[in-house]
């Protein structure tokens, strides 16, 4: 693929990305122009920059939330790189399932799921063995600190701090080539937010590429290899 | 919403260019969509749309004026709209379920509830009545009713207990794809919540096809994987259910969008 | 007088109609054929279908025998002899083996049936999927794609409610492995009769204006379960009179205290029988 590092795992090639709200007198935002980045396994990039400079919104489009018009995401998966923008929509289920990771800043809470259940549901969608997939979720689960008498009741009654510990829960307990995380510290106590940093470093270590946005400058710090800043929108990537 | 879809070299179900006039009065026109096994699809949109009207043609309950509906049978991959009767009728019965809005359209009311999930059974040749009841008891614990009433009759039901009568009504018979008209209309919101999580747990568990119609946006997310928003019968914008939700496009897409009520 | 009525009643060209029809309900075992029902001298309830296979059928050496609930004296079954000897002067006959038509209400005669006899069954309904499917054009398709998974719905409910399939006359039954009729209200004592019998079996409903028939050697299976097999009646009792143990028999309320015979309700058979013992 021409442009694409040999070992990179994630590469963009000049992707567009606008909203236009019809309803509020036809605005239009533009967010990113002509952007390119390429990511690599086992190396951690922290995007950085002011709200609006596309940092949530570059995440969503690797996740193929928000959709590219314009130009390529192409992604590494099952040793074959496939461009999200296009690709169909059962591969992107499968790009989901396997190859890409996303803890967004909320949880979608299902008011009868227990929160163990919702934990393990990556495994069980990878056809691990329950057992095995409860034993891994209880684990994730005591080490983000959230007691053991809350973990059959669904999340729906948890303080949006416990929810995050579940999204987080949820997020790291199936290993990912690649993870994205929005704000993955955003309201959490210094202990846990040890915590997900060492989640973090071992996911990196374990071969991950990690993409994040943190806006706490110390645990910036503690988990970069590299910065973006995306307030430049020509994105020179900074070595850290 | 959980499950991953797997791609085949057919899809289930191909709908290509159908069209239902009412004379001059067009109810959809120009429907192009496929669904793989496994996914869930939602169609959006308001009253009027021509949602239900797509989906009771996919389901051969109303002819169609243009087009095809292409369906991955166990007799092969035929049109459903230019089958002989017998065949459609056949493959109606035990291929694909259609839930309806109004459980008294899908249900046998004056028929106890485990007639009318062993109705299919016995239509396909089952003849030995306590494994009939047997696996009727099955069903109604898998849709969460107490098995208790399955000897009542379903008038005497509540509006979300009918709604999962009908649901294992259809899918005894193990059907390839379940077709939903407003499943939710109606209901009380807890009772929806119910509904709405016997579903996702069917869906998962056993692999479900299914095309969800449904005004209400909130279900479509917890439920489908791609989503089809339609507009005075035409399909205006599509794609998978988070895309459509978080990124709409079209204006009419993001009125829809921005009117979800949010706790 | 009979020269004001044609011979049997109905006109010739009537009678051509019908006997097509009938032909046509042979050659399809168990299916309803429709056909243009003449207006008889008797209101619909009476046996007009019946009367009109029955007349479409006669010939001068026809001998005919008529029953109404087994009996052969009964007001129906008299008025009925009565109105053919009037318009078609043919022999009657209350022996079952002489009769080459026998017209009935509600029964089989006790006495098997032999190949060339004809049994004519008038017919209130003659669709056995009325009451879980009201709607007709919806019950022709049920039949048309064999689509009978409503009928044992039916059974089944009977054994959810009263555990066992309570239906006990009127007993639907499959013939020739295809249609389901219903075979008139005759207890379903009756129904083993049909299977594999000699004799032809026809079916007129005159306000519903359908024929159907079983032609002779056709298999006739009521319908049941498997683990809830259908099963004949049985009675503690044998006849006060001849003293049958095999025959269906009437209950009859003898005085206010309550005291009850149990007789054959085939009056024939019955005599026949008590003749037997004494000889």
């Amino acid at each position: 693929m021409k442009g694409t590092p040999l070992n990179s795992i994630l590469t963009i090639i000049n992707i567009y990305k606008d909203f236009i709200f019809h309803h509020q007198q036809g605005t239009r935002l533009q967010v990113l122009n002509n952007f390119s980045m390429e990511f690599f396994p086992g190396q951690a990039t922290i995007l950085t920059g002011p709200s609006g400079s596309g940092k949530s919104t570059l995440l969503r489009m690797m996740y193929a939330v928000y959709r590219t018009e314009k130009g390529k995401i192409l992604v590494k998966h099952k040793k074959k790189f496939v461009d999200i923008a296009t690709a169909q929509p059962s591969v992107i289920y499968e790009i989901r399932q396997e190859t890409i990771g996303y803890v967004s800043q909320f949880l979608r809470v299902l008011p009868r799921v227990s929160a163990l259940d919702t934990v393990i549901e990556p495994l069980i969608a990878r056809k691990m063995d329950p057992q095995k997939a409860v034993e891994k979720g209880k684990e994730m689960l005591s080490r983000l600190r959230i007691p053991q008498n809350l973990w059959h009741l669904s999340a729906s009654t948890f303080s949006g701090g416990e929810q995050q510990r579940i999204n987080l829960a949820r997020g790291f307990v199936a290993p990912y080539p690649i993870m994205l995380l929005d704000e993955p510290t955003a309201s959490l106590d210094p202990e846990n937010r040890k915590t997900v940093i060492a989640l973090i470093k071992e996911a990196v270590q374990a071969g991950s590429c990690v993409i994040g946005v943190f806006h706490n400058a110390s645990d910036q710090k503690k988990i970069a290899d590299r910065t973006i800043d995306m307030s430049q929108n020509s994105c020179q990537p900074m070595e850290a | 919403m959980t499950g991953m879809p797997k791609q085949n070299t057919l899809p289930l179900l191909r709908v290509k260019n159908l069209s239902k006039f009412y004379g001059k009065t067009m109810g959809c026109h120009e429907i192009n969509f496929e669904l793989g096994k496994g996914e869930v699809i939602g169609i959006v949109g308001e009253s009027g749309s021509g949602k239900s009207t797509l989906l009771k043609c996919i389901a051969g309950k109303l002819d169609t004026t243009n087009g095809s509906v292409f369906f991955n049978s166990s007799f092969g991959f035929i049109d459903l709209c230019t089958t002989q009767e017998a065949m459609l009728r056949k493959i109606i019965r035990s291929q694909t379920g259609f839930v309806t809005q109004n459980s008294s359209e899908g249900l046998r009311m004056g028929i106890s509830a485990g007639g009318n999930i062993g109705e299919r059974l016995m239509a396909n040749g089952m003849r030995n009545y306590g494994q009939i009841r047997k696996i009727a008891q099955q069903w109604l614990e898998t849709v969460e009713i107490d098995t208790d009433r399955m000897d009542d009759l379903p008038s005497t039901f509540s509006g979300g207990m009918q709604q999962r009568l009908q649901i294992a009504a259809n899918l005894v018979t193990d059907p390839k794809i379940i077709l939903m008209d407003e499943p939710t209309s109606g209901l009380d919101v807890s009772v929806q919540a119910r509904l709405i999580d016997v579903l996702r747990k069917l869906v998962s568990r056993l692999n479900l096809s299914m095309i969800l119609v449904t005004h209400d946006l909130a279900v479509a997310r917890l439920l489908s994987h791609r989503l089809y928003v339609m507009k005075e019968g035409r399909i205006i914008e599509s794609g998978l259910s988070d895309q459509i939700l978080d990124d709409p496009r079209e204006p009419y897409t993001q009125l829809l969008v921005s009117s979800i009520l949010k706790p | 007088m009979t020269h004001i009525y044609n011979f049997a009643y109905l006109d010739e060209q009537s009678k051509k109609m019908i006997r097509r029809s009938i032909l046509k309900a042979i050659a399809i075992p168990g299916f309803q054929v429709p056909f243009g029902g003449r207006e008889m001298p008797l209101p619909y309830g009476w046996g007009t279908g019946g009367i009109q296979l029955t007349a479409s059928l006669l010939g001068k050496h026809d001998v005919l025998k008529v029953i109404d609930q087994g009996s052969d004296d009964t007001v129906n079954a008299v008025s009925i002899k009565d109105f053919f000897k009037k318009t078609a002067g043919i022999a009657i006959t209350e022996s079952t083996p002489t009769a080459s038509i026998i017209q009935t209400r509600h029964r089989i005669p006790e006495t098997p049936l032999k190949a060339g006899q004809i049994m004519v069954y008038q017919v209130p309904i003659p669709e056995p999927l009325q009451f879980i499917e009201p709607r007709r054009p919806e019950t022709a398709k049920m039949h048309a794609f064999e689509e009978y998974g409503a009928m044992y719905v039916k059974l089944y409910e009977d054994i959810s409610k009263h555990d066992r399939i309570v239906t006990a006359f009127d007993y639907p039954a499959q013939v020739n492995h295809r249609y389901i009729m219903s075979p008139s209200p005759i207890p379903k004592f009756d129904n083993p009769k049909l299977h594999q019998s000699p004799a032809i079996h026809l079916f007129g409903a005159g306000r519903e204006k359908r024929i159907y028939a079983i032609p002779p050697y056709t298999d006739v299976h009521s319908l049941d379960f498997e683990d809830y097999p259908f099963e004949l009646e049985t009675w503690k009792q044998s006849c006060a009179f001849c003293g049958s143990k095999t025959t269906f028999l009437d209950e009859i309320i003898t005085d206010d205290k309550g005291s009850r015979l149990f007789v054959c309700s085939d009056t024939e058979f019955c005599h026949i029988n008590q003749t037997k013992d004494a000889s």
